[in-house]
């Protein structure tokens, strides 16, 4: 789930406003985006980018690694179809309010066809000076710079607040994946964890959590086990509960998903966890010294 | 968006799932009237969405109506963990030879339906779990593919049970439903299956799909939240009234969330939730404005970290918004991500402001004068 700069990547719904001013982003990250997708609109361009009606015609025309969804939400699943059976294997899915029954059938059919969706209601991945894809700032250089933090957040705007705390501390992040903030997603905090342990570039990890669901608690019970350290910040701790903090996974019923939990795991299995979001810096210089 | 006991069982009773005759009742006299069509003893259940409402006193039984009128008087009107009791169900009284258990959710941790069934039922699933955690039998369901009718045999150990399982898994899937579940399932007297409660939460993002269902639930309900908290949802955006007096505009569901920690680690006391993120990016005008339409706030942290969401656009929206309202209480800045230098530029230059470098800064900073206009 580590986006590489020689990886060819499609971009389905590139024709769209949003998804016409993120390409140009992307574009300029280095990411190698080799074809778009919109219904109806093959021979078009956007920003130098030919576009063909579908997924499924543009991988006949390139070899395509990764695809990038700027789908509105309930055309979502179709396209994520669309995706698997051109044989795409990493999908990230930006759409949020997407149905959670959508998003349980298409994530079935991309583990049955050992394909991997990042997302859905993510922000996206990016590993810097190499490729970016979604809607995080990665042309930010204040924000996003090589190095060897691995990065896994559940929220785009408090993982760019992250992102941002380790360049101010000096350091650079050798990933960033955004698991996504919906109650079902493709791929968990515990798996981008697993990746970040195999990936021979990343130091330590941080992972910016929040309330509700059980993932950090999962996430937690992978961490007692790795090699590298982790750090941790969950997002929620004083939210009310019952009440849905904005992203439809975070939300507090009973004792299951509260931080209080989550925190509790975390630093039974040896994660340091934060208090504050500018403890990251000194944190990382504690760890990396 | 939860479903009303009442319109829950309604939904059961069109997927042929038995419930106990009966219906609602807004007053007293009416009440009665329902326990008189019924005839003999009635259950009376206050109609309101919280938990473990028969052990706080939300359920009460009459064996006449005129009995009815007395219990549902009692009930009505009276506050039940928080929630004024509007209505109540009356229902013919079930003579239950066993309870059952059996729920049907969406499961984060497996990404699909899970189904949980127990031969017990009648108290909170959790409770159940922590007593007889093998009482409790669970299956995950492949979504594309539905519950298997031999799945559901084996789980429910009986044809009958094994029936309404297939019947809630059809309700479950056609409706879109985050939970579906029915606690007790009663076996009676004559060996029938009776839903006597249920629990059904509808998922918000697939309203497009059941627009109808939707409107239904809302108008039998009512309006939900705090005024504010209308307003904000007639605009299109997610504000939720906290109590403090620092006012919170921030961008994304975990940023905002974080602002509000923060706002309780550095001493005080948000005023509300309310996030811009996502394609509301746009609309930070209308969200001041609602941020200062509380009388409790008393300063004001704008926090932005855009990543999908641009600076720029949303501190254009916050100088036309307080250009327009000229508020009096002082508000303090955090801006970083997409657009920062811009949107920084503009509060600069148009407010006379200088954002914090620190997002934590500008929390103390705006706690602090919140607190100083309270001393």
């Amino acid at each position: 789930m580590i986006v590489r700069r020689d990886d060819p990547v499609l971009v389905q719904g590139i024709t769209g406003k949003q998804a016409s001013f993120w390409t140009e982003k992307m574009l300029a990250c280095g990411t190698r985006i080799v074809a778009g997708s919109s219904p109806g609109r093959a021979g078009a361009q956007v920003h130098g980018v030919p576009v063909f009606d579908s997924a499924a015609d543009a991988a006949k025309a390139h070899r395509i690694a990764w695809s990038v969804l700027f789908t509105p939400a309930l055309a979502t699943k179709a396209a994520v179809y669309d995706a698997l059976e051109a044989g795409i294997r990493n999908l990230v899915v930006l759409a949020e309010h997407l149905p959670v029954h959508d998003v349980m059938a298409f994530v079935a059919e991309a583990n049955e066809r050992g394909a991997r969706i990042v997302g859905p209601n993510t922000a996206g991945v990016v590993t810097p000076g190499e490729a970016a894809l979604g809607i995080m700032p990665g042309f930010a250089e204040n924000i996003f710079a090589p190095g060897r933090v691995g990065v896994v957040s559940r929220s785009g705007s408090l993982g760019t607040l992250m992102c941002l705390e380790i360049v101010r501390a000096g350091y650079g992040q050798s990933a960033f994946v955004g698991v996504g903030g919906d109650p079902v997603v493709g791929t968990s905090t515990a798996e981008a964890l697993a990746a970040f342990e195999r990936d021979p570039g990343t130091d330590a990890v941080a992972v910016v959590g929040e309330v509700g669901g059980t993932m950090e608690e999962d996430a937690a019970d992978y961490a007692a086990g790795m090699t590298k350290p982790v750090v941790a910040f969950i997002a929620g701790r004083t939210a009310p509960p019952g009440r849905r903090m904005g992203h439809a996974g975070a939300i507090v019923s009973g004792s299951r998903g509260s931080g209080e939990s989550k925190v509790r795991c975390l630093r039974d299995a040896g994660v340091r966890v934060l208090d504050s979001p500018s403890d990251l810096g000194p944190v990382l210089q504690s760890l990396l010294r | 968006m939860n479903v009303p006991e009442h319109y829950a069982k309604e939904i059961l009773r069109e997927g042929g799932i038995a419930t106990p005759r009966g219906r609602v009742a807004r007053t007293a006299d009416d009440a009665s009237a329902v326990a008189r069509e019924l005839g003999g003893r009635v259950a009376i259940k206050a109609q309101v969405p919280a938990g473990k409402r028969g052990k706080s006193g939300g359920i009460a039984f009459a064996a006449s109506p005129h009995e009815a009128r007395e219990k549902a008087a009692a009930l009505l009107g009276t506050s039940i963990a928080g929630y004024v009791v509007e209505a109540v169900l009356v229902e013919e009284a079930v003579e239950i030879a066993r309870e059952l258990y059996a729920a049907i959710l969406n499961d984060g941790a497996s990404r699909s339906p899970l189904v949980l069934f127990a031969d017990e039922g009648g108290i909170e699933i959790e409770e159940l779990h922590a007593r007889a955690p093998d009482s409790v039998r669970t299956a995950t369901v492949d979504i594309r593919r539905g519950l298997d009718p031999e799945r559901a045999a084996r789980l429910a150990r009986h044809p009958g049970v094994a029936d309404v399982l297939l019947r809630m898994y059809e309700r479950f899937a056609t409706l879109d439903c985050e939970l579906l579940e029915i606690n007790p399932l009663a076996i009676d007297r004559k060996g029938d299956l009776v839903a006597l409660d249920c629990k059904l939460a509808l998922d918000d993002s697939a309203r497009p799909r059941h627009e109808t269902l939707f409107a239904e639930v809302e108008r039998l309900v009512g309006p939900q939240g705090t005024e504010l908290e209308r307003r904000a949802r007639a605009a299109g955006l997610y504000y939720i009234e906290l109590g403090g007096n620092v006012g919170v505009l921030a961008n994304g569901a975990g940023l905002t969330m974080t602002t509000i920690d923060a706002i309780a680690h550095a001493g005080g006391a948000p005023a509300n939730f309310l996030e811009i993120g996502g394609e509301a990016y746009t609309k930070a005008t209308a969200a001041l404005e609602l941020v200062l339409a509380n009388p409790r706030v008393e300063s004001v942290l704008v926090n932005f970290c855009g990543a999908f969401a641009r600076t720029d656009v949303m501190a254009e929206g916050v100088v036309a918004g307080y250009e327009a309202l000229r508020p009096r209480v002082p508000f303090f800045f955090s801006i970083h991500g997409t657009g920062e230098e811009r949107a920084n530029a503009i509060v600069r230059a148009r407010l006379g402001a200088r954002p914090h470098a620190v997002m934590e800064d500008a929390v103390r900073a705006a706690v602090a004068a919140a607190a100083a206009i309270r001393a």
